[in-house]
């Protein structure tokens, strides 16, 4: 193995993006879901929850922190109930490190999705029914086919925010190297120790990468506005 | 036109900001939090006009915010070595440092622990799964723990446990909830929290804890930064750090 693949940088990156994929699949299910259901049901309550769940994109990242903290930890009530009964602690783990980057990219998700949503023409799924498809056809065949570069824009920033996240992952998964140490983590830690080269290395590394997928992102959908 | 308004009013209060008479920033070790601000308070009272501003962090992470040019007046470490990279890096005179007070570096349990820790070596048992320790790279405490283990020749079995923190309050915190079995502090931080953690034992150390302050080289306001300093020696403020479990330097 050549010398800069032992770099603490590389583990810190494919800890990270193993935070950021899981992340976002767990958002793919999460956010899309509910997308769906606010764009289509009407319930009462309807504004407030669109309000609850778009909180994360403005509250700051130490606050959602702080929450999962108080909720999740041992003496939590959540994390109280499910150290008793499956023995799970998320706190100082990795899969709490993607609960704590999933909230937060999560109105990213939603907010797209659910605008994708209401933006499908409603005819065409009228014109399904009529042709006698069922309601599960109806959504895979035409409301997704034509909401789903929408959602895909929405996932890729989801993805994006999530690699980055810094104050919840702190807060929840702490810092162990190898184990939640995340690429913000890592460079915060770097410069905090005055330790400006491998602080250097982690900055480069985390631009590069999400570059390529903000990149990736625009080609993605582009000129969505411009097709209508 | 209104944009030349705001534009003045700005300045005006940026000016303002820095004209104030005797205001001086302070950045101080985490571990100092709650006494310095009595102290403050005391200064403040005393020297009319004079408005003291806090920074606590880790003593690491302070003289990196300095060594990036952060406008500070006074530095006051958790440890000599920290004081003596500002040194070496000329972010203060080695004439201008004084200890001001000296501490003792404990583990501490939840308040409602059952473990039965007297010594590092107990921090071997398997019962204890995490350790809240202080990064030791910028964070004294976690310094100290490190220097401790390494001469009872534990330190790679404890580093495997090792939650690292970004300073000596977010161990107490992460201990304080439970959240970990056993943490490096300070005696004076497990004191604050005497209802949440207990103190297991007080770990042998080869070196002192001592804290130096001093005026830095760039103070802005330098004669009220030497005031600050030396209000810190008066007997004032040492009954106050007294009060808090600080021993006298």
């Amino acid at each position: 193995m050549p010398d800069w693949m032992n770099d603490p940088a590389w583990t810190a990156l494919g800890l990270s993006l193993r935070v950021a994929g899981f992340a976002t699949l767990l958002n793919l299910l999460l956010g899309v879901g509910v997308g769906l259901l606010l764009a289509r049901g009407r319930f009462p309550g309807r504004n407030l929850l669109d309000t609850v769940l778009t909180l994360p994109m403005v509250m700051p990242p130490t606050v959602l922190g702080y929450y999962l903290l108080t909720l999740l930890g041992r003496r939590g009530p959540l994390g109280g109930w499910l150290l008793d009964n499956f023995g799970i602690n998320l706190i100082f783990t990795w899969q709490g490190a993607v609960i704590a980057a999933a909230l937060v990219a999560f109105p990213l998700v939603y907010k797209p999705a659910r605008a994708a949503f209401e933006a499908v023409d409603g005819q065409l799924e009228q014109a399904g029914r009529v042709l006698g498809i069922s309601e599960i056809g109806i959504f895979f065949r035409i409301t997704l086919p034509l909401a789903w570069r929408g959602i895909l824009a929405g996932l890729l920033l989801a993805f994006a925010r999530a690699l980055g996240e810094f104050g919840a992952t702190l807060m929840v998964a702490g810092s162990i190297p190898g184990k939640t140490q995340t690429l913000s983590v890592a460079i915060y830690e770097a410069v905090q120790a005055g330790q400006d080269d491998s602080a250097n290395r982690l900055v480069l590394v985390t631009s590069v990468v999400c570059i390529l997928v903000l990149l990736l992102a625009g080609k993605l959908a582009p000129g969505r506005l411009a097709e209508r | 036109m209104k944009a030349r308004l705001i534009a003045l009013s700005l300045c005006s209060m940026a000016l303002a900001g820095n004209t104030l008479a005797g205001e001086i920033t302070v950045s101080a070790a985490a571990s100092l939090t709650n006494a310095f601000k009595d102290i403050a308070q005391g200064f403040e009272a005393k020297n009319p006009g004079s408005k003291v501003n806090f920074n606590f962090a880790a003593s690491g992470a302070l003289l990196q915010q300095m060594a990036k040019g952060a406008p500070v007046d006074v530095f006051a470490s958790a440890d000599q070595e920290t004081m003596d990279s500002a040194v070496k890096q000329k972010l203060v005179n080695s004439a201008d440092r004084k200890d001001f007070a000296r501490n003792a570096l404990v583990v501490i349990v939840p308040a409602d622990s059952k473990l039965k820790l007297q010594q590092l070596s107990d921090l071997q048992q398997a019962a204890i799964k995490h350790v809240a320790l202080g990064i030791p790279a910028s964070v004294p405490v976690g310094r100290y723990a490190k220097h401790a283990l390494e001469a009872a020749r534990l330190w790679p079995a404890v580093e495997a446990k090792a939650i690292n923190t970004q300073n000596v309050r977010q161990s107490l915190d992460y201990v304080a909830r439970g959240e970990v079995e056993a943490g490096f502090v300070y005696q004076t931080d497990a004191a604050i929290m005497p209802d949440k953690v207990k103190v297991a034992f007080t770990v042998p150390l080869d070196e002192s804890i001592s804290y130096p302050v001093a005026r830095t080289a760039t103070a802005a306001n330098a004669t009220e930064a030497q005031r600050f300093v030396s209000y810190l020696l008066s007997p004032a403020a040492q009954a106050i750090l007294s009060r808090y479990g600080f021993h006298k330097p």
